[in-house]
């Protein structure tokens, strides 16, 4: 019973998410456009499976994950796991002691962020906008590996109290110099897969970690400290895109030349 | 597509007919393959670390694995659905607002999809408020529930205004055909140089604001309408022209909540 109730305050949600979209797109294609849209049974029927889709993937979410993973970053950043002993807490923070944390911090970024629906259907659309160079996965992988290391930085600034700002703009500056010397088509679907990356499933177990962290650490401020880590979350990919797509040209180029010496 | 699902190709060689049952229900099994593979690693992370790293038994296993179904089904449920119905509609609207040739309306649209799908998105909804009690907490606004509800209104009013914007602007750039970089990295000098103004309690927020507001269904959309665009406008290309509209939609709502966090 719990369960039909959850289901429909779920699709309620949903319901509440997507029928303002619908009404701007068939608003606009019945007034402004004035065109019958081709097949729309397939289109109703798709947006149903939409809706239908999200509202189970978010209920299994809620269910079996979000629970479980909310618990373990309170447990992982709870000061009886991070300090051995009473006297080892009252010492002053030493960011050796959260290795543990910037593991899990990596790992959680990882592996959301590969479930993540949104990011699965910017690298469907990139794949066939490609002719098939950018593979499906290579995308998801290269953009996941982006959010776990940018997790982890976020959460050992955290740690050692370090001023946000100054990570953001160091991030600009590297994006800025590969900017300069990545290959021309990967720099759009690069800036784009910063902003998809944080969405359903990223952002509540990635937040509860980062203000977890900010109310056990002393000195940190839950309000200064524990917002930010989905800055680095949306940072980090940009990156990391570029850095694969730099990084198949290299091995291209360098195939050439040891092809042409031959 | 393999041979055996083809019937344009006469086949050169015998298919078991075993083979053939075996190839199409892999296919149809294709979307569900996907979203299992999908969910390996956060099941593989949170199982290594519940029971080797914190050492505790895994609760209610049976709730779980139910859960775990629904998210599997769910998954492959939305990537049909996309395929079927937001990515054919925003590339159709996307052309046929090129063939109508008016760009006051392509651009009204654009600023309709970007405010009206941010202004009632539930993580939006969940920051704003979060960051409204925070703001009471710092003394930056009365404490009283009246308050609070009017700074967490203006705040998410600031984020989908930005979100029309940035779809403003993005959709122009692709009419013009000018290069992402520019534009984006420009955004990053305003970003920076709002920091330096903005009063340090809003800045973490500001710098969150910007990857929350892009959500699920906002995504595909937005990518099919950019790419539909740079396919149907004579000279753009859709990889190098039709992305670039949601890294508009992350970049404008840092700049335009430090902004607001100067007025209030």
């Amino acid at each position: 019973m719990d369960g039909v109730v959850g289901f429909g305050a779920t699709l309620l949600t949903m319901l509440r998410d997507v029928v303002p979209i619908a009404a701007i797109l068939f608003g606009f294609q019945a007034l402004v456009l004035r065109r019958k849209i081709k097949s729309p049974a397939r289109v109703a029927m798709g947006m149903v499976f939409v809706l239908l889709g999200l509202t189970l993937f978010l209920e299994g979410l809620e269910m079996a994950l979000f629970p479980i993973g909310r618990l373990m970053a309170q447990q992982l950043t709870a000061p009886a796991f991070i300090y051995d002993s009473a006297a080892a807490a009252a010492g002053p923070v030493h960011w050796l002691d959260f290795l543990w944390i910037y593991a899990f911090a990596a790992a959680i970024g990882f592996a959301t962020t590969v479930a993540e629906p949104a990011l699965m259907a910017v690298a469907i659309k990139a794949n066939q906008v490609s002719g098939g160079t950018i593979t499906v996965r290579g995308l998801r992988f290269a953009v996941a590996l982006g959010v776990a290391v940018g997790v982890a930085v976020g959460s050992f600034r955290i740690v050692t109290g370090m001023p946000l700002h100054w990570f953001i703009i160091s991030g600009y500056v590297v994006v800025l110099i590969q900017t300069m010397s990545a290959p021309k088509l990967i720099i759009p679907l690069a800036y784009d897969s910063g902003g998809v990356t944080t969405s359903t499933v990223t952002v509540p177990l990635v937040a509860a970690l980062g203000l977890g962290l900010a109310e056990t650490i002393p000195g940190r401020s839950p309000i200064l400290d524990g917002f930010g880590l989905i800055a680095f979350a949306s940072l980090f990919p940009i990156i990391a895109v570029m850095a694969y797509a730099q990084l198949g040209d290299w091995k291209a180029k360098r195939l050439k030349r040891s092809n042409e010496q031959k | 597509m393999h041979p055996a699902d083809n019937p344009l190709v006469s086949h050169p060689y015998k298919v078991g007919r075993l083979r053939v049952i075996w190839h199409k229900t892999r296919k149809a099994a294709e979307p569900l393959t996907d979203s299992a593979l999908a969910l390996v690693p956060i099941v593989l992370v949170i199982g290594f670390f519940q029971m080797v790293v914190l050492r505790q038994p895994i609760p209610n296993f049976g709730q779980m694995m139910w859960g775990l179904l629904q998210v599997l089904l769910g998954l492959a449920l939305f990537v049909q659905g996309l395929q079927m119905a937001l990515f054919p509609i925003g590339e159709e609207m996307a052309y046929n607002f090129v063939r109508k040739g008016s760009l006051s309306w392509l651009l009204v649209f654009a600023f309709a999809l970007g405010f009206g799908t941010t202004v009632a998105e539930p993580a939006l909804i969940a920051i704003a408020e979060e960051a409204a009690r925070i703001a009471a907490l710092e003394q930056v606004i009365a404490n009283s529930v009246e308050a609070q509800s009017s700074y967490a209104i203006g705040l998410r009013l600031t984020v989908a205004l930005a979100v029309g914007i940035a779809l403003v602007v993005g959709v122009f750039r692709i009419l013009k055909g000018w290069p992402v970089q520019y534009l984006i990295i420009g955004g990053y000098f305003g970003v920076v140089l709002m920091t330096f103004f903005a009063p340090p309690e809003i800045i973490g927020i500001a710098y969150d604001s910007g990857g929350v507001t892009t959500s699920t269904v906002t995504v595909p959309l937005v990518a099919a309408l950019g790419i539909g665009l740079a396919h149907t406008i004579h000279g753009r290309d859709p990889l190098i022209d039709g992305f670039g509209l949601i890294a508009f939609a992350s970049l404008t709502p840092m700049i335009f909540v430090m902004a607001f966090g100067m007025l209030y």
